[in-house]
C-alpha cells in the first residue's frame, strides 16, 4: 500500500524532476572500482568537513561581529555567553585544520596512484582550484578572531603583494582597503569568508564531482575498470557506489569523527598549532609579536618564501610552488598510473618529496636561523626538483606490467606486499606467540586491566 | 591523572614565551576541577590583582554558579563597593590612571592563561627581584623592565639576584630570599597555584563543560563506529 503510493509519488516527481536518474547516475548505478583502500576515504571526508564548516560557520556568524572594536570580544562572547558557542567555535577551528589534513592526504593519494593523469586532468585542475580557494578561505577566516596572530599574520601576508614590481604597493592597498590591516580589511574579509569564497567552493566541488563521475574513479592499481565490461555493460571490477561505498565511507566518517571529537573536547588548541597562543591577545597595531608564524597548514609554502633571499623572489617561489602543482598532469610522462607498477625511482622521489614537504612545514613554524635557512633551501630544492625533473625521470621509468583485472577488494593480510606489511605481520605473530595471548586467563586479566585503565582515563573529569 | 590537563596546558605554553636568554619557566600543576583551590584563587585575585587588572570576560554570576559560591560569600568577599552579580570582574583603576602611574595600562587578564600559559604567569609572579635602578625598585626575570610593581612582595618576601659572570656578560643565575614575607615559600607557591587554577578557569570557563562531556560523545561515537563497521562487513561479504 505505502510502497505503491511512494513509487507513484516518485513517478510523479520523476516526470518533472529527474531525481531517480540523478540518484542512479551518481550513487546506485555509479560503478566504482572495488579495491579502494585507506587513501580513498579522504574525498568523502573532505565533503564532511566542508559541511561541518558551513553549518558551524552559519551559527558563528549569527553572533560574531565583524568590527575591529568588537570582533575579539564577540568571539569570547561566543565562547562564554552563547549556548554551546564554545562547541561551535572549536568544531569550526578544528575543522579548519582537519580540512587541510584531509585535503593533503587526498592530494597525496593522487600522487600515489596517478589520479591526475589522462583522462582525469580536469578533476585535478578543479581540485587544485578548490585547494587555492581553501587557502584563501582559511587565511581570511583566520583574521576574523582579530587576535595578535590574526592581525600580524594578515599584515605580513598582504604586504607580500607589495613586493610585486610597479603595481605591488597599490595592490596591497587595494586588498587591505587601508594603509595597514584595519577595520575595512576585517569587514571585507568577513564578506569574502562567509559569502564569496564558500559559493565558489561549492561550485567547484560540483565541477570536481561532475568531472569525476564522467571519467569514473581511478584506483590503487591504476587500471581503467571501464575497459572490461560484462554483458550488462557494467564494469566487471566495478561495484555500485551505493550501498557499498556509502556504508564504507560512513564507517570512515565514524573513525574520523572519533579523532575529531578527541581534539575538539580534549585538545582544542591542538598544542598551539590549531589555535595559537598569541591569538588570545587582542590585535594591537602598535605591538608586533616576537615571532609571527602562519598557521601550520601554510608553513610549507611560507618556508619556501623565506628560503629565497629577496622578498620578490620569495613571493615568486611561493607562487611557483602552488602553480607547479597545477601542471602536474603534464609534467608526469609515465604511462603507468599507480606507484605499484611504476619504477622504484618514483617511489623514492615521492618519499623525498614528502620528507621535504614535512621539513618545510616544520621549519615554517620556527624562527629564522642560519641552519634553518640552509635546510629550508635544501628542502625547497627537493620540492621543486620532484616536479621539474619529472618530465625526464618519468619518461624513462622502467615500469612493471599492469594487471588486466583488479585484485581482491580487500586483500588478505597474508598476501599484502611491501616492507610495512612485513612489519605488521611480524608484530601480529609476536603477539600471537606471546605468553599473554596463549593463556586464556592472562588474556582475560590483561583485557580487564586495559578496560579499567581506559575507563579511569576517560572518567577523570 | 591530573597530568593529562597539565600536559595539555604545558603543550600550549611551550609554544609561547621561551625567548632567548631568559631562564626556563617553572611548571605548575593545574586542576580547574579542584573547587576549593579555584575559590581560594578567586578570592586571592579579588584581594591582590583586581585593583589594577580587570577580567572583563567573566561575570560574578558565572563564577558563583560554576563553583557553588553562596550569595553571602559573593557579597562579603567578591562584590566590592556597588558591584552587581551580573557584572564582570572589572578593575576600579582607569586605564588612563594606570598609564599615568605606571607608564602602561594594566592588561586585562581574562585570557592571560591562554595567551601566555599558566606556567609563564606562575614563573613571572615568582620572578621579581630587587633592582634599585628601576622606578618600582624591582625587576623581573621573565619580563625584564616590566612596569608592574612587586605587588605580592609582602607575601613572598623580597628576593635579590645572585649574579654570575660569564664571558664578560652579567646574568642572573638565581633568586635568593633577602627578606622573608608573611608566607613561607611553600605557602606562597600554593597560593599562586590557586591563583593559576582560577586564571586558567577564567580563560576558558567552558572547560568545565567540555572536559566532562567529551567521554560521552566519544563513547557514543565508538559504539556507532563499531556498528557501522559491522554494517560495512555485512554489505561487503559478497564482494571478492
Amino acid at each position: 500500500m505505502w510502497s505503491e503510493r511512494a513509487s507513484a509519488f516518485m513517478a510523479w516527481v520523476d516526470e518533472r524532476l529527474p531525481v531517480t536518474k540523478f540518484w542512479n547516475d551518481h550513487a546506485a548505478k555509479y560503478y566504482a572500482p572495488k579495491n579502494f583502500n585507506f587513501f580513498y576515504f579522504f574525498g568523502s571526508l573532505a565533503l564532511l568537513v566542508l559541511i561541518n564548516q558551513l553549518v558551524t560557520g552559519i551559527f558563528l556568524a549569527m553572533a560574531y561581529k565583524p568590527d575591529a572594536t568588537l570582533a575579539f570580544d564577540s568571539v569570547e562572547m561566543i565562547m562564554r555567553d552563547i549556548s554551546w558557542g564554545w562547541l561551535l567555535r572549536y568544531m569550526h577551528s578544528t575543522g579548519a585544520s582537519a580540512f587541510f589534513i584531509v585535503i593533503y592526504l587526498h592530494m597525496f593519494r593522487a600522487l600515489l596512484y596517478g589520479s591526475y593523469k589522462k583522462p582525469r586532468e580536469l578533476i585535478w585542475l578543479f581540485g587544485m582550484v578548490i585547494f587555492v580557494l581553501l587557502m584563501a578561505e582559511a587565511f581570511m577566516g583566520y583574521l576574523l578572531p582579530w587576535g595578535q596572530m590574526s592581525y600580524w599574520g594578515a599584515q605580513v601576508i598582504i604586504s607580500l603583494f607589495g613586493a610585486i614590481p610597479v603595481i605591488g604597493e597599490d595592490l596591497a592597498l587595494w586588498i587591505r582597503g587601508d594603509y595597514v590591516v584595519a577595520d575595512a580589511t576585517l569587514n571585507r574579509f568577513f564578506a569574502l569568508h562567509v559569502v564569496a569564497i564558500p559559493i565558489m567552493l561549492l561550485a567547484l566541488v560540483v565541477f570536481h564531482l561532475a568531472a569525476l563521475h564522467t571519467t569514473g574513479s581511478n584506483n590503487p592499481d591504476g587500471v581503467e575498470i571501464k575497459k572490461l565490461k560484462g554483458m550488462d555493460d557494467i564494469p566487471l571490477d566495478g561495484i555500485p557506489f551505493h550501498p557499498y561505498y556509502t556504508v564504507k565511507d560512513l564507517f570512515g566518517a565514524g573513525v574520523f569523527i572519533i579523532l575529531f571529537v578527541l581534539v575538539v573536547f580534549y585538545l582544542p588548541e591542538g598544542g598551539g598549532f590549531f589555535l595559537e597562543g598569541p591569538n588570545f591577545e587582542p590585535a594591537d597595531p602598535l605591538k608586533t609579536p616576537e615571532h609571527i608564524a602562519p598557521v601550520w597548514y601554510f608553513t610549507p609554502f611560507y618556508s619556501i618564501l623565506r628560503a629565497v633571499p629577496s622578498k620578490f623572489g620569495g613571493v615568486v617561489a611561493m607562487g611557483a610552488s602552488i602553480v607547479v602543482l597545477f601542471l602536474l598532469p603534464w609534467l608526469d610522462r609515465c604511462r603507468v598510473k599507480s606507484i605499484r607498477y611504476r619504477s622504484p625511482v618514483y617511489g623514492i622521489l615521492l618519499g623525498l618529496f614528502v620528507l621535504a614537504f614535512f621539513g618545510l612545514g616544520v621549519l615554517g613554524t620556527k624562527p629564522v636561523s642560519p641552519l634553518n635557512t640552509i635546510l629550508a633551501r635544501v628542502f625547497a630544492m627537493m620540492y621543486f626538483g620532484f616536479f621539474l625533473l619529472m618530465p625526464w625521470y618519468s619518461a624513462k621509468e622502467k615500469t612493471f606490467p599492469e594487471p588486466m583485472r583488479l585484485g581482491e577488494a580487500v586483500v588478505p593480510l597474508a598476501k599484502r606486499r611491501g616492507r610495512h606489511w612485513d612489519i605488521v605481520r611480524q608484530g601480529l605473530a609476536a603477539i600471537q606467540n606471546s605468553a599473554i595471548f596463549q593463556s586464556m586467563i592472562l588474556r582475560v586479566v590483561v583485557g580487564f586491566i586495559v578496560f579499567f585503565v581506559l575507563l579511569d582515563f576517560l572518567f577523570y573529569f | 591523572m591530573k597530568r593529562l590537563l597539565a600536559v595539555t596546558l604545558a603543550a600550549v605554553s611551550l609554544t609561547v614565551g621561551a625567548s632567548e636568554g631568559l631562564p626556563p619557566i617553572q611548571s605548575v600543576d593545574i586542576d580547574v576541577f579542584d573547587r576549593d583551590s579555584v575559590r581560594r584563587g578567586a578570592e586571592f585575585y579579588v584581594n591582590y590583582c583586581q585593583g589594577c587588572h580587570s577580567l572583563k570576560h567573566i561575570r560574578y554570576s558565572r563564577l558563583a554558579a560554576d563553583y557553588d559560591i553562596s550569595d553571602e560569600i559573593m557579597k562579603s568577599n567578591f562584590l566590592l563597593g556597588e558591584r552587581k552579580m551580573h557584572e564582570t570582574l572589572q578593575s576600579a583603576m582607569k586605564p588612563e590612571d594606570s598609564e599615568k602611574w605606571f607608564g602602561a595600562p594594566a592588561p586585562d587578564l581574562s585570557l592571560a592563561a591562554r595567551a601566555r600559559g599558566a606556567d609563564w604567569i606562575y614563573s613571572y609572579l615568582r620572578g621579581f627581584y630587587l633592582d634599585p635602578s628601576r622606578p618600582t625598585g624591582v625587576n623581573n626575570l621573565y619580563l625584564p623592565n616590566v612596569a608592574m610593581p612587586n605587588v605580592l612582595g609582602g607575601l613572598q618576601g623580597l628576593q635579590k639576584p645572585v649574579i654570575s659572570h660569564e664571558g664578560g656578560m652579567e646574568f642572573v643565575e638565581r633568586l635568593e630570599l633577602a627578606k622573608p614575607g608573611s608566607m613561607t615559600p611553600d605557602q606562597f607557591d600554593e597560593a599562586l597555584t590557586d591563583l593559576m587554577n582560577f586564571l586558567v578557569y577564567v580563560s576558558e570557563p567552558s572547560m568545565l563543560q567540555r572536559l566532562p562531556l567529551g567521554k560521552y560523545v566519544l563513547g557514543f561515537m565508538v559504539l556507532l563506529t563499531y556498528l557501522l563497521y559491522r554494517v560495512k562487513k555485512e554489505y561487503w561479504k559478497d564482494v571478492h
